[in-house]
């Protein structure tokens, strides 16, 4: 058998390579991604493995190239994407060194730089401040200009009347800086407590935001000048500054000396800015010239760090001469492996060729299934339920097909089955493009665009057979019904309906899917339930026999031949004699019971199957008037009770039938008298176990058999869902959409044209989206629950190689 | 009995074509298996879905009711006339 049909045959293999030609093997088999190495060393810890050091050296270059890509971040460079051919093989060892080099100098190169310009950062924020100071001092000083606060100003010995209030008056200090003005109202309080009230304190904001020196966020900060008498009042003024983070500057109370200070100011704060801009074009430029090699250089680090992980698994020969690799290769992939070993031997000069060895071993492999990207999405489905276990018969072959068509059954309608497939299609055709999409939900989407490709293509197909078109009817094959009443019974006032009946000689059963008429009737619901009902169970028993019948071929291939007769056979008799009994009686209903006859098989006398399947299991009966009968056909009763009678025997045969065969050939195989003391120790654990699987198989037994019952009634959710979808879209049409045609003229096309807006949202919205993610979820509950567990047993564990795609692959996303 | 023999025949033919004959001749390849039991499976479910809904309908045991204006418009528009009277 081919594809998909069980996992790949798995082979554990032993590795021989030589410690030179190692790194360059693994950096090939980590291309190939065919191999799922196993830990030799698992009792060592991660400081006491060979290539510790190397791995270091690897962590030490990824922490530099994490710094560079945040200064770029910050600078907002633009990193190129690597095309896929782009991508960069592992280094050799020694493009190692020169690249170690390389990221260390630019490291460096740009740490130098950021702390230069921090340093050249704060110069420049402080001469600003000061300069705001110089400026914004000018207007406090003029106005102390005529208390004669200029110490310097020579008295005028000429007028002897202010030589008192002069003196005193002069010996005002003042202290000038800048603080936060969020806050400077608690410095002013401050100030005031300290100094009893005698301080006289200005303040002029300064405009605009400028940087915090703590935390580089952009803060309000404003210029305050405090006047004040006596030296010792100073030094408080000055502690309370410096509590404060106010920053004092130091300012000439002469206005000469101001202008002159304030001219300095400027040159310098010149200067500085011709300094700050070339820093900044300087590291632009290390900046740009690094980015052409970062994504480059990240691959190649990444690549060179697994490999070395890698590396730590393996274990040195006793003789020291080449190191041992143990790892489970898929065997159709062993031929690639050995060249792909040769190949390293070769690169690296290795004098004896690395080789492989396939061993013998009783664990159980991973289990891995070949996928390509269209069976991917359908085997992720199966995969989230449990891993296969090893080579057991893989569902996803199979849900290729019955899943889209089961979402189909329930989702049926060809307007929005044509939506999901237009959607599919942009999906599919786009591919290269929206591959490179990392947005979550999208990506949930496009994983699945075959799964919605196939759903729209079912649905299309189903909505022919249901024949609904949002909800709308076509007449492509001529209805079978014929209007056989007179124009004076169909203009009769007094009647409100009329009922045609399929006693018509001329009734042609309509070729393909449903009769347009029934979507014009007012009794449409209950003739399309009891179709989709049947429909249901029919679909359902059948895909529940394949699955139980699928549990054959498991058991062929695990060679437990017995299962066959002992599990299978009384699984299989059980379904198919109560519920595969039930389908033939709706295709026996079908075909037998008809409107043009009189008699026992009219309309009338149809029996209900439902009551028919229960008076056969609780050997009941109903009284029927004549000229109906209780059965369908002649000798039913006897035929049910045979088939009740066996599928009863089935169900010790389920429960007994595995334990007791496992007794007696335990018995058989230990025949030969075993010593007393091993003979008591032997007993107990076999009593054991055979308890154990007693118990086991009496809750797989009842698992079964209630869960016949039970996922037969399941699958009527296809009809459930199917019955709320075309009501939804009926809904939608006739209280949404009809509305715009009740209007004439101009304003009935505008708001026909608006209504449809709605309608059409609403009809994405809701049926689309909503209602296909409800039949999406209902159908993989079908295919987990009811299906699978038939046969499934998904013990397995995934097959991980060592692959350098799948680590470049999640490095992207974290 | 409203049955047809041209009608089963007609998609019994068409589905058996899809699920056995293009099966065979599949061309080999790395996915031949993949599809034939793409194509087998298609052909088995979409033929039962058709069969059911034909079944059902072969035997209708309740007809629909109309209303008189929908019997006087499907008079009219479906070449189905209502018979003079």
């Amino acid at each position: 058998m081919g594809d998909m049909f069980r996992s790949e045959k798995m082979a554990l293999c032993q590795l021989f390579i030589q410690p030179e030609a190692a790194y360059a093997s693994i950096a090939e088999l980590g291309e190939k991604g065919c191999v799922q190495f196993r830990d030799l060393n698992e009792e060592v810890s991660a400081f006491q493995r060979k290539y510790v050091n190397e791995v270091r050296r690897c962590d030490d270059m990824e922490r530099r190239l994490r710094y560079v890509e945040s200064e770029m971040k910050k600078d907002e460079v633009k990193l190129p994407v690597l095309r896929p051919e782009e991508e960069p093989i592992a280094p050799n060892p020694r493009e190692i060194v020169d690249l170690e080099a390389q990221l260390e100098k630019t490291d460096n190169e740009l740490r130098e730089m950021s702390a230069n310009g921090a340093s050249l950062d704060a110069n420049f924020r402080h001469m600003q401040e000061l300069k705001y100071v110089l400026e914004n001092t000018e207007g406090f000083f003029s106005d102390q200009e005529v208390i004669n606060l200029d110490v310097n100003r020579k008295l005028d010995p000429e007028d002897p009347a202010n030589l008192p209030g002069a003196a005193q008056r002069g010996q005002l200090a003042f202290v000038a800086g800048v603080i936060k003005l969020e806050r400077f109202f608690s410095f002013e309080r401050m100030l005031w407590r300290i100094s009893r009230g005698n301080i006289f304190l200005r303040r002029a904001d300064i405009d605009g935001l400028v940087a915090d020196e703590e935390t580089g966020r952009p803060v309000l900060k404003t210029v305050f000048v405090a006047f004040f008498q006596g030296e010792q009042l100073k030094q408080r003024i000055k502690k309370v500054c410096t509590g404060y983070h106010a920053a004092v500057y130091p300012c000439p109370s002469s206005h000469a000396e101001r202008k002159e200070m304030i001219k300095d100011v400027n040159v310098r704060l010149e200067d500085l800015k011709l300094v700050l801009s070339q820093s900044a074009d300087h590291r632009s430029r290390v900046l740009n010239s690094a980015s052409k090699h970062l994504p480059r250089w990240s691959i190649m680090v990444r690549k060179m760090k697994a490999i070395y992980h890698i590396l730590n698994f393996f274990n040195p020969d006793v003789t020291g001469k080449c190191l041992i690799g143990e790892g489970w290769v898929p065997t159709n992939d062993i031929s690639t492996v050995q060249d792909a070993l040769a190949r390293a031997s070769k690169i690296s000069e290795s004098s004896i060729p690395a080789f492989m060895n396939v061993i013998e071993t009783n664990e159980m492999p991973p289990t891995y299934t070949r996928t390509n990207k269209f069976t991917n999405g359908f085997q992720n489905l199966v995969d989230s339920y449990g891993m296969a276990s090893y080579r057991e018969v893989n569902p996803a072959l199979y849900a290729c097909i019955t899943f889209p068509f089961l979402f189909a059954v329930m989702f049926g309608d060809l307007g929005h089955g044509l939506i999901l497939l237009l959607f599919a299609s942009w999906l599919i055709i786009k591919e290269k493009q929206l591959s490179s999409i990392k947005e979550e939900i999208f990506n949930i989407f496009f994983g699945g665009r075959y799964i919605i490709f196939l759903m729209g293509i079912f649905s299309i197909y189903t909505g022919f057979i249901y024949n609904d078109v949002f909800s709308k009817s076509m007449n492509i094959f001529g209805s079978a019904w014929h209007m056989n009443y007179t124009r004076d019974v169909v203009e009769d006032e007094n009647l409100k309906y009329i009922t045609l009946r399929p006693n018509d000689t001329v009734y042609k059963t309509y070729p393909f899917g449903m009769d347009p008429i029934w979507q014009l009737a007012d009794n449409k619901i209950i003739f399309l339930n009891t179709f989709k009902m049947k429909l249901s169970i029919i679909v359902g028993v059948i895909h529940m026999i394949f699955g139980v019948s699928m549990s054959v071929v498991n058991f062929a291939y695990y060679k437990k031949y017995a299962s066959i007769f002992l599990e299978f056979l009384p699984q299989v008799l059980f379904l198919l004699l109560l519920f595969g009994y039930m389908v033939f009686m709706m295709f026996f209903k079908w075909v037998v019971y008809n409107d043009t006859v009189e008699g026992p098989l009219s309309p009338a006398c149809a029996p209900s199957i439902l009551i028919l399947f229960i008076n056969m299991i609780l050997q009941g009966s109903q009284d029927t008037p004549e000229p109906c009968k209780e059965f369908m056909f002649d000798g039913q009763k006897s035929i049910q009770q045979v088939f009740v009678v066996v599928a009863i025997i089935c169900i010790p045969w389920m429960l007994l039938g595995k334990p007791l065969y496992i007794m007696i050939k335990r018995k058989t195989n230990g025949a030969p008298p075993p010593k007393p003391q091993s003979g008591g120790g032997e007993g107990h654990g076999e009593d054991d176990e055979m308890g154990e699987i007693f118990i086991h198989q009496a809750i797989h037994t009842i698992e079964y058999v209630l869960s016949t019952v039970s996922h037969t009634a399941s699958y009527l959710r296809l009809w459930a869902l199917s019955l709320a979808h075309a009501q939804l879209s009926e809904v939608l049409w006739n209280m949404v959409f009809s509305m715009g045609f009740k209007y004439d003229s101009y304003i009935g096309g505008i708001l026909i044209y608006v209504f449809f807006g709605a309608w059409a949202l609403l009809t994405v919205g809701i049926l689309v989206l909503i209602e296909g993610l409800s039949a999406f979820l209902h159908t993989l509950r079908l295919h987990w629950v009811e299906f699978m567990s038939k046969f499934y047993e998904g013990a397995g564990y995934a097959f991980e190689p060592f692959a350098f795609k799948t680590i470049l692959d999640v490095s992207e996303d974290d | 009995m409203g049955a047809a023999f041209f009608p089963v025949l007609f998609f019994t033919a068409l589905w058996g074509g899809v699920g056995i004959a293009m099966p065979i001749m599949t061309p080999k390849g790395p996915h031949q298996n993949l599809i034939r039991c793409i194509l087998m499976l298609t052909a088995a479910c979409c033929w039962l879905f058709w069969l059911c809904c034909y079944m059902a309908q072969m035997n209708p045991l309740i007809g629909p009711k109309l209303k008189r204006d929908v019997v006087a418009m499907i008079g009219r528009s479906w070449n189905n006339p209502i018979v003079a009277g």
